[in-house]
């Protein structure tokens, strides 16, 4: 089989195969599962709302998506973007009130790049870890993750609530930092719809990220690393500066989800504000086969989960949103037990020359 | 500083350990079989939400009375089993990457309960309150404290237990020398869901009287972090989870902040960041070394 096709057709099996699992759940609970899939789908295709809103949705996961795919990349498993786009976007949200007066062509630049060194050296973290004391990143992003949610939560409870607010966030920022919503460029096309810039930015990071992976010097020793330490090692590649340095790339990725929801969306940092982006980037990389176009599609297709799970609350009985999250975890099981797929087609004698 | 010490205190520790105590045990034997386990989050909300579940049902439907509870802790059991399984299939026969399908694991239990809720009790999330007298408020906590002991013993006084740890350290040597790496895997996995899905059970019809969303709230990795600050050994990974308990009690028993006698504030957070802190800085090998075994996260490839 062509490997482009298989790129394809691996993931599309799983998405497939998961899809049925769940049209059997839906089945089991006595619910139609063409009408409530049909929900859950359709209901993104609609102008403005519908494609405006999972356009939205797909931006903090095509960030998610990209940090996790430069980690795995180097050979590394960032379970931790959750927590760096917490710190990042807090980070972001700070400069924005701090330096509220100044005019947007200073702002919005400060505000980015702390949104990327915040993300970035929150994720380095781990990957220094790793690489001077060769603890296992996984354990340390995870850790992180519960320390970065507490941090942000004891600044945004104790210096930077505005008195007397029962919600737990920030005040806001200034005007200066605020990034445009895309309804001012488009005809009929909403501003109350917030899908902003960062969505422009994460498509420019996506082609920025294949730049840098796969056409520069730094990108082929973090794919070394990735695909062979050992002989990297012996190519004189330095491991442990491929670990940070692939690290704090992913970190940065991460971080700029706080572009997009704090000087996009909230104009202000709101505590728990992620819907576990960083945990869907996971999912995103992974059925998008590592490859930031894979990511894109990825992003889009969890982004009309992400909506229809409203609309399937709202209009059947008896399914909910959850049904979202049931199918993300069944996808990414599919897709993490690939063999299980060469093992079924053997056995089905598709494909004789498959091997398990 | 001086009133923390109080017995309120002490019991609300013992209390916060108990599924702290046993979802880490859980992890150790499949950790020292070779298997990473970061799906013990999601083991424990199988365990919760299925105990809360079937006690009800068999309250409501069934009028088993004050059997009830006891019916939801066997089926909590089997619901962590069962959990258990799919992740050992994936992770030992299909030799999936053990972190990402952990990683899935957790996310599907984020949103089954929620699911079956939505679609059983018709409500957004969480089961319907159980009466207090179909509650079993204590048998976990003494279940978890013998669990550590039984745990020792099987793991360093009987032939299983030698057979686990070589097969996490060198499955190449056990293999050699006779053991399947695969069947001892599978148990270790297996008795990570039963004692996960416990840990859940006390949650939801031992602590409270229901199960709410994602009512873990990150129990199981903080499980993971006392496994690992705990060595991977029982009587360490204990002392571990009543450490990490008694963070836990004192951060809900200040409600705020823990006043030092300087009358300086600590916020509740840096209390709750405690563990995690203690387990990286442990990890990295400051304060003594946490060794993690051999093979850990890697599939077995027998030789052909």
């Amino acid at each position: 089989m062509p490997t482009l096709l298989r790129q394809i057709l691996f993931p599309l099996i799983a998405v497939v195969a998961a899809f049925i699992v769940g049209g059997i759940l839906i089945l089991l609970v006595g619910d139609n599962p063409i009408v409530a899939y049909r929900l859950l789908l359709g209901s993104a295709l609609s102008w403005p709302d519908g494609i405006g809103y999972t356009l939205f949705h797909a931006t903090p996961l095509i960030f998610t998506g990209l940090a996790v795919l430069v980690g795995f990349r180097c050979g590394l498993f960032n379970i931790g973007a959750e927590g760096q786009l917490y710190v990042a976007a807090f980070a972001t949200a700070w400069v924005g009130i701090t330096f509220a007066n100044l005019s947007a062509w200073l702002l919005v630049p400060f505000c980015c790049v702390a949104a990327i060194l915040v993300g970035a050296a929150w994720a380095a973290i781990p990957g220094v870890l790793k690489a001077k004391f060769g603890s296992h990143e996984v354990i340390n992003t995870i850790m992180l993750n519960f320390i970065a949610v507490a941090l942000v939560s004891y600044f945004t409870q104790y210096h930077y609530k505005v008195p007397g607010d029962p919600i737990l966030e920030t005040s806001t920022i200034g005007q200066g930092a605020h990034i445009a919503r895309l309804g001012r460029f488009i005809h009929g096309f909403p501003e109350r719809i917030p899908l902003n810039v960062a969505f422009l930015l994460a498509l420019l990071c996506c082609l920025l990220v294949y730049i840098f992976l796969w056409r520069t010097k730094w990108g082929y020793e973090i794919r070394s690393t990735g695909s062979n330490p050992s002989a990297a090692e012996y190519g004189g590649i330095s491991i442990g500066k491929q670990i940070v340095l692939a690290m704090a790339v992913s970190g940065a990725l991460a971080g700029m989800v706080g572009i997009n929801d704090v000087m996009g969306y909230h104009y202000r940092y709101y505590d728990g504000f992620s819907d576990q982006y960083g945990f869907t980037g996971i999912a995103v990389a992974l059925l998008g086969r590592n490859h930031p176009v894979g990511v894109i599609l990825a992003a889009l297709l969890f982004a009309v989960l992400q909506h229809g799970g409203i609309y399937v609350d709202g209009f059947s009985e008896h399914v909910t949103k959850d049904i979202v999250q049931v199918l993300q975890g069944i996808i990414i099981l599919f897709v993490a037990a690939e063999s299980f797929f060469k093992y079924m087609s053997s056995r089905l004698g598709l494909n004789r020359s498959a091997k398990v | 500083m001086r009133d923390i010490f109080t017995l309120a205190l002490i019991t609300s520790t013992i209390r916060l350990a108990t599924p702290l105590i046993l979802a880490a045990l859980g992890g150790m034997f499949s950790e020292r079989s070779g298997v990473i386990n970061i799906a013990l989050e999601g083991k424990m909300l199988a365990g919760a939400f299925t105990a809360a579940a079937v006690t009800y049902a068999a309250d409501t439907k069934l009028h088993l009375g004050n059997a009830s509870p006891w019916v939801g802790l066997l089926a909590a059991i089997l619901a962590g089993l069962f959990i258990a399984a799919i992740y050992a299939v994936t992770c030992i026969r299909f030799k999936a990457d053990q972190v990402v399908s952990g990683a899935a694991i957790n996310i599907l239990m984020l949103g089954i309960p929620g699911f079956l809720s939505g679609a059983f009790f018709l409500s957004s999330g969480s089961t319907p309150q159980l009466p207090k007298e179909h509650l079993i408020p204590t048998t976990p906590i003494v279940i978890a404290f013998a669990m550590v002991f039984v745990s020792w013993y099987v793991m360093y006084r009987t032939p299983f237990g030698l057979r686990l740890r070589a097969v996490g350290e060198k499955p190449e040597a056990a293999d050699a020398a006779g053991v399947s790496v695969t069947q001892i895997r599978y148990c270790g996995v297996l008795l990570a869901g039963a004692l996960a899905g416990i840990g859940g059970a006390y949650l939801s019809i031992g602590q409270s009287s229901l199960f709410t969303r994602n009512m873990t709230a990150g129990r199981g990795f903080i499980a993971l972090a006392a496994l690992i600050f705990g060595k991977w050994r029982p009587v360490q990974t204990m002392l571990a989870c009543l450490l990490f308990g008694f963070t836990e009690a004192v951060s809900i028993q200040m409600q705020g902040a823990v006043k030092l006698p300087s009358g300086e504030d600590i916020p509740v957070q840096f209390i709750q960041m405690v563990p995690y802190v203690l387990t990286i800085i442990v990890l990295a090998g400051f304060i003594g070394s946490s060794k993690p075994p051999g093979a850990l996260g890697i599939p077995y490839q027998k030789e052909k």
